[in-house]
């Protein structure tokens, strides 16, 4: 069996967690990658262990990974493989099953686990349950967590690289412009620690003060739904069921009660932290470290110690 | 111009779901249910469209069970003006409801189908993708901006580290995320209002498609369960905890 990767770049290097999802491929099979982007790309794609054989897309609309022409390049290649395989991402989940369905294929979804070639686990309902799935298709597309699969190596392989293109068609998208976040703060996806706010901190102004914390600790700032309904932040710093679903180092809820749909959000975390006035707050049960207080006191308290400690 | 919105009805967002003790899958018999959140979002989406005189109809469809009326009649009740449901009893994949919704996609015409962009049940986040697929019309995913204009809709879609925009030629395909807009609850006398609103009901055998589902579900089980910590007395000693205990800082 052939597997086919979707590798993922940016800034002329391969995206970790696409080094992670050709860890998965190798445990179906041997490993051939597809890369957009320039020939630097393709070169570092080639450098991976354990991929045989790197096909660079050369054509105008995969330079944007734009969905049209690289899910149809893919369907096009998909006769030499039995899965398609991708990290979890923006791009492979706009992709992969636009290509699956050209492919008349279920795709399966952010697996966790590979139990054979055809039968993979996967979380539902934000990770309140693990489903184990078979599939009956002949091939099968998935993408796959990559918090679950370590990474493969950036350097040691030498694979051959070949040039492909999508199949002719009329251009039906067109790339407009790219606006990278500029702030300061990681993304809420790839950080290592994030500071949440709840409904504890009371309103848009309050909210502010979770920064310092942040700034000090190099996290990013997510809130729960019941700040964003309430106005303190917007949509995009929402984790939950409906928004984010985060899994860093380290969560420190403040204010943060611990409502399921906030629970399911950031339940895979390594460490939780939860500071909240409520000894009874529904957070506490999931925390490892629980800190009762007031949060206003909390906090300062908390950056203090933090400068103590260096 | 004609927007059609799928709409899907889904375990209540602030209800926790519970695996049956069999393992078959999530209890869902006795358990509050509502319209998909991005759904909603979707919904509201077409709504606006039509409130500033681009959109002429809205289309709600849903496939599911009986009472996927219900989640039709949340969508009449926001502004949809006609419901379509699919009804089935089978449990559809995202591959069977893109080509159910490729089929009605034929009969209704629509330029512009807008959907969540995943359910909160299965978490697939595929259906728009597949629809756009089959139909060899452009996508725009994860929409948090749309703009129709010329013959086109500009769509900003939320991707890894910040903001695209993408151009699409209609008839196009949009799936909705959470920053796209926030929904309205429907006002009373709207929900009074949807009940006379036109619902129709079809089987997927009758659009000619086949939705036996491709992936088996083997078992269903919960996650490993984290277990409650320690309770801290002071700020001093959680920082010394996280740093010497849990080596997170």
């Amino acid at each position: 069996m052939t597997v086919l990767v979707l590798l993922d770049h940016e800034a002329g290097a391969i995206r970790q967690a696409s080094r992670s999802a050709v860890t998965a491929a190798l445990a179906l099979g041997d490993v051939h990658a597809l890369v957009t982007g320039d020939a630097a790309v393709a070169a570092a794609a080639a450098q991976i262990p354990g991929i045989a054989q790197v096909l660079r897309a050369t054509d105008a609309g995969s330079a944007h990974d734009l969905a049209e022409p690289l899910a149809a390049l893919i369907a096009s290649l998909a006769g030499a493989y039995s899965h398609i395989v991708a990290a979890s991402g923006a791009t492979a989940k706009n992709v992969l099953p636009r290509a699956a369905a050209l492919l008349d294929v279920q795709p399966i979804p952010d697996v966790v686990s590979i139990v054979d070639g055809e039968t993979f686990v996967r979380p539902i309902y934000a990770g309140s349950a693990l489903a184990t799935v078979k599939s009956s298709d002949a091939k099968k597309v998935l993408t796959v967590r990559a918090s679950n699969f370590d990474p493969a190596p950036a350097e040691g392989g030498n694979a051959a690289v070949r040039e492909v293109t999508a199949p002719d068609a009329p251009a039906v998208s067109e790339f407009v412009s790219i606006e990278r976040s500029k702030s300061e703060r990681p993304e809420l996806d790839a950080a290592r620690i994030i500071v949440s706010g709840g409904r504890g901190l009371q309103n848009e102004e309050n909210f502010k003060r979770l920064e310092p914390l942040a700034d000090r600790l190099g996290a990013a700032i997510g809130a729960s739904r019941a700040a964003v309904d309430a106005g303190f932040v917007s949509n995009d710093y929402q984790v939950g069921q409906t928004g984010k679903i985060v899994a860093p180092e380290l969560y420190i809820a403040v204010g943060i009660s611990g409502a399921i749909q906030h629970l399911a959000g950031m339940k895979d975390s390594k460490v939780i932290v939860a500071i909240n006035k409520d000894p009874e707050a529904p957070i506490f049960q999931v925390a490892d470290y629980g800190l009762v207080g007031d949060l206003f006191e909390v906090l300062p308290q908390l950056e203090a110690a933090l400068d103590k400690a260096g | 111009m004609k927007v059609l919105v799928p709409v899907k009805r889904v375990i209540d967002f602030n209800i926790k779901p519970r695996v049956k003790a069999d393992g078959t899958g999530v209890e869902t018999a006795g358990v509050k249910m509502s319209m998909n959140p991005f759904d909603e979002i979707a919904v509201e989406e077409a709504v606006r469209l039509k409130e500033k005189g681009i959109a002429t109809e809205i289309v709600a469809v849903s496939i599911g069970v009986q009472q996927a009326q219900d989640t039709l009649r949340t969508a009449l009740a926001m502004g949809a003006d006609r419901a379509i449901l699919v009804l089935t009893d089978v449990a559809v994949e995202p591959l069977g409801v893109a080509k159910v919704l490729k089929a009605l996609v034929a009969k209704e015409s629509p330029d512009l189908v807008i959907l969540g962009k995943q359910a909160i049940d299965d978490d697939m986040n595929a259906t728009g993708q597949m629809l756009a697929g089959l139909l060899g019309w452009s996508q725009g995913t994860f929409a948090s901006k749309i703009e129709i204009a010329d013959g086109r809709a500009v769509v900003t879609r939320e991707i890894d580290g910040g903001l695209e925009t993408v151009s699409l030629a209609l008839p196009a395909i949009v799936t909705a995320d959470l920053r796209l807009n926030e929904p309205r609850y429907a006002s009373l006398p709207n929900i009074m209002k949807a009940r006379k609103k036109p619902m129709e009901t079809v089987a997927p055998g009758d659009l000619g498609v086949d939705v036996t589902p491709r992936l088996t579900t083997l078992s269903v089980a919960e996650p490993p369960t984290r277990k409650a910590g320690v309770k801290v007395e002071s700020a001093a000693d959680l920082v010394a905890r996280l740093r010497n205990e849990a080596k997170v800082i």
